[in-house]
């Protein structure tokens, strides 16, 4: 993983300051954890152990990659969820058992996903709707939506040539043994994502709208333009997630229920602000390993569901919590 | 021989790894205005925090009506008869007049709150300073502009038979006008026997208003003096040299240029008929009121709260913005008078908040450490140039004084050569030290061609530093003059007085 301290500019001046640069808590309690489910499996050092974790983790850790967009352009999308669960179920429909077919369903899909997001965007930037309200209406909305296209009952069955992308391990590689290719997207998206937010004018310019709009359109920011590519960013990794799921999990309505929040604690837990203005790739993708790694632990020690929800409700708020402490000694005025 | 009302003996205070303050005494006697200077940082509101209880000292005493005592509450402070009204107003602003002056001490009747008697103590003592007409006791507080809002803390200081009142830079939220009105008031207070203890760095207050002067210096007393001594005298006190140079030397004829904006029978629903010329190489000050139309003005020329009406050129070219990412396209700069607000992307780097515009002008996709206008190395050095002060420049912009932020934004204009510059209020909330900085920075962008609108409400600072000032009066141009014009005819031309005169 990319080691990127949260927020930190890549000023040259980095090197006067003479501080050594401060390396997110989130990579040592990741690290924590899994030494910690080491410790009570000791297969999860071999690489079906931690491969299969990587795998599993893949899709939260692309939509918290996408979710940071929206988080530091000062924001939530609550509508990531019901999409991937439009992604899984439309594509069923679409596919309808045919293999040749996916080719088309795949950008048809990301076409569905770009006009979310662009929904999204323009109903947060022009009718000035509170983006927790936009967009859990859009949750609502394509939640029925997916119900309706698939009549309520969706076909359980995705052809192999769709499910490739989250299912599939590229066996014979020296050292590892096999790649599963859903975390070959994690790898390529995650990149991507990294490079947009933290080396373009792009990533300074959602970070300076999520901290100060008026300040940042006084400077001649073009808010509504940053802010609409914000929600597409994040649209589109969630259907992304929605075609790695759609690979391991069965075809059902519920499929994406609870990822968006799940999202916007994996990028608190990266120590995001959660009014906007800071945030990292890296450390979002890491907040979802760790999410994912604290459900494993949860399930190794043999704990339900429900009390996973619990966990996650708290984690939240501690996560909050300490990010506000920890920003607070770190001073300012 | 009185004695004095408050004294402060040795006092010294440290906080971790700073030493606030060394051996600083102090004192003030009862119907006298001691003034206490000292430029940001310099140890003044500590000093008032230790009188008012809000911190403990570490060293020395403070003695209240002859009889020592050790504050540790602000409280214990207030009954001891200190009342300190901060520069941010400590006041309930959904609550009325009547309500905020008795806050905590309601007079009650049968248990219940006398509303009726404390509307009528509440009329008894603002008519002490002769505004009992102007602010009535059952207004929301919020309703009230902020010299009167500053009025009813005052009121609630004297209605709290308060013997010392501190007041932290009391006029810096007020316009030419209202300050004239604090001054009255403060007249009064001294008239009532009260000691004041007025914080300020502006030399005409002091003289206007001070009996004893005492300037603080990093933490320690730089001068005191027993009258109030030259200007000249305090401010070399306050910043440690000669300020002969204090304002940039104006503009010669030759270095004055092209029209580079000009605007005809230009208006919108707060501006009428506007008509001027702005010049290459010149720096023309506004003046005005507030609310008379100078910020208004700015914004309109910048497209944030774009003209209805009438003709605007920029460099010969239409130039009527709706917004301002088209005015900055064109050659338009502004700094705006609430850096916090308007200006700062606080959690930001100070190289980050320097390259803001630089970027958003570039493509979306660009390198954001290599625009077209300016790479991060470009902006580094040229932060170094106006000596910006800072750690290190990728550390968050929030830590930095005010004057080293004015600066940052400053590089952030410069980086985009603009033909016009708009200065909102560019020294508020500035040292007096960054204040010549930021006067000579502005000249030397005029010498180099850029012309320079300056906004101030800081009427000695238009004076000084314009070449021409233009006043401005409910949303008109009133008046133009040359420099070197007298303090009188520009509040003369800002009131309307002038008509009535004639």
């Amino acid at each position: 993983m990319i080691q990127e301290t949260v927020g930190s500019a890549k000023a040259p001046g980095a090197a006067r300051g003479g501080r050594l640069p401060k390396i997110n808590p989130v990579f040592f309690v990741l690290a924590a954890l899994l030494v910690a489910i080491t410790l009570s499996n000791p297969n999860f050092v071999e690489p079906t152990g931690y491969m299969n974790f990587l795998k599993r983790a893949a899709p939260l850790a692309i939509l918290a990659a996408g979710q940071i967009y929206v988080i530091v352009s000062g924001g939530f999308d609550l509508s990531v969820g019901s999409v991937i669960t439009l992604t899984v179920v439309g594509s069923s429909v679409l596919l309808n058992n045919n293999a040749d077919a996916t080719w088309w369903v795949i950008p048809v899909m990301y076409a569905v996903g770009l006009a979310v997001g662009v929904v999204n965007g323009l109903v947060v930037s022009y009718l000035r709707v509170p983006s927790l309200i936009a967009t859990l209406g859009m949750m609502i909305t394509l939640n029925g939506a997916a119900f309706m296209w698939s009549s309520g009952s969706p076909r359980g069955y995705l052809p192999e040539t769709f499910r490739f992308f989250g299912r599939t391990n590229i066996q014979g590689i020296p050292l590892i043994q096999f790649l599963p290719v859903a975390l070959l997207v994690l790898i390529v998206v995650g990149l991507c994502l990294f490079w947009l937010m933290h080396r373009t004018n792009l990533g300074r310019l959602l970070h300076a709208i999520g901290d100060n709009p008026r300040a940042a359109q006084m400077s001649g920011v073009p808010l509504e333009r940053v802010r609409i590519i914000a929600f597409v960013i994040s649209s589109l990794s969630a259907v992304t997630a929605g075609i790695l799921l759609g690979g391991f999990a069965g075809v059902s309505t519920d499929v994406g229920v609870g990822y968006e929040l799940q999202a916007i604690t994996a990028c608190v837990i990266g120590g995001a602000q959660l009014l906007g203005g800071r945030g990292s790739v890296p450390a979002s993708i890491a907040g979802a390993l760790t999410l994912t790694a604290i459900f494993t632990l949860l399930n190794f020690i043999g704990l339900p569901k429900p009390v996973r929800d619990v966990v996650q409700g708290v984690i939240l708020i501690v996560a909050v919590v300490l990010a506000t402490y920890r920003r607070n000694r770190a001073g300012g005025t | 021989m009185i004695s004095p009302a408050i004294e402060m003996r040795g006092i010294t205070k440290s906080f971790p790894g700073v030493k606030a303050l060394k051996s600083v005494s102090f004192s003030a006697y009862p119907g006298e205005v001691h003034a206490l200077a000292g430029e940001n940082g310099a140890g003044k509101s500590t000093l008032m925090k230790i009188l008012s209880g809000v911190y403990r000292l570490d060293g020395g005493a403070v003695v209240v009506g002859g009889e020592e005592r050790h504050f540790s509450h602000p409280l214990e402070a207030i009954r001891a008869g200190i009342a300190v009204i901060y520069q941010e107003f400590s006041l309930l602003p959904e609550r009325t007049v009547a309500q905020n002056i008795f806050l905590g001490r309601e007079p009650t009747r049968l248990g219940l709150i006398d509303h009726k008697a404390m509307n009528a103590e509440a009329r008894r003592v603002l008519a002490l300073f002769g505004s009992a007409h102007r602010i009535e006791p059952d207004t929301v507080v919020a309703d009230l502009d902020v010299a009167s809002q500053q009025l009813v803390e005052i009121a609630k200081a004297v209605s709290l038979d308060a013997k010392v009142i501190v007041m932290d830079e009391p006029t810096a939220a007020l316009n030419e006008a209202e300050c004239e009105v604090l001054f009255g008031l403060v007249d009064t207070l001294k008239k009532r026997g009260v000691a004041i203890v007025y914080i300020t760095h502006r030399m005409r207050e002091i003289t206007r208003l001070a009996d004893r002067v005492t300037v603080l210096k990093d933490g320690e007393t730089a001068a005191s003096f027993d009258h109030v001594p030259e200007p000249d005298t305090i401010v070399r006190a306050m910043v440690g040299r000669d300020i002969g140079d204090f304002y940039a030397a104006p503009a010669t004829p030759q270095e004055i240029g092209e029209v580079v904006l000009s605007v005809r029978h230009a208006g919108n629903e707060r501006l009428k008929d506007i008509s001027f010329e702005l010049r290459a190489g010149e720096i023309v000050g506004f003046a005005g009121l507030q609310g008379a139309g100078r910020v208004a003005l700015a914004q309109a020329i910048f497209g944030f709260a774009p003209f209805t009406e009438g003709e605007v050129e920029l460099a010969g070219k239409p130039a009527r913005f709706t917004n301002p990412r088209d005015a900055i396209r064109a050659g338009i700069g502004l700094l705006p008078g609430d850096r916090k607000a308007e200006g700062l992307v606080l959690m930001q780097s100070v190289s980050d908040n320097g390259l803001l515009t630089a970027r958003a002008l570039s493509g979306l996709a660009g390198k954001a450490d290599a625009t077209p206008f300016a790479s991060a190395e470009e902006m580094d050095k040229l932060l170094h140039e106006l000596d910006v002060r800072a750690g290190s420049f990728s550390q968050e912009i929030k830590a930095l004084s005010g004057g080293n932020q004015q600066k940052a934004i400053v590089a952030r204009w410069l980086a985009l050569a603009p033909r016009l510059l708009i200065f909102i209020e560019p020294t508020r909330g500035i040292d007096v030290n960054a204040k010549a900085g930021i006067y000579h920075l502005m000249r030397d962008l005029a010498r180099k061609g850029t012309a320079i609108m300056m906004v101030s409400s800081d009427l000695p600072e238009v004076l000084g530093a314009a070449d021409r000032i233009l006043v401005m009066r409910a949303g008109e141009l009133v008046a133009a003059f040359p420099r070197g014009v007298s303090e009188a005819d520009v509040m003369l031309a800002a009131t309307g007085e002038e008509a009535v005169a004639a």
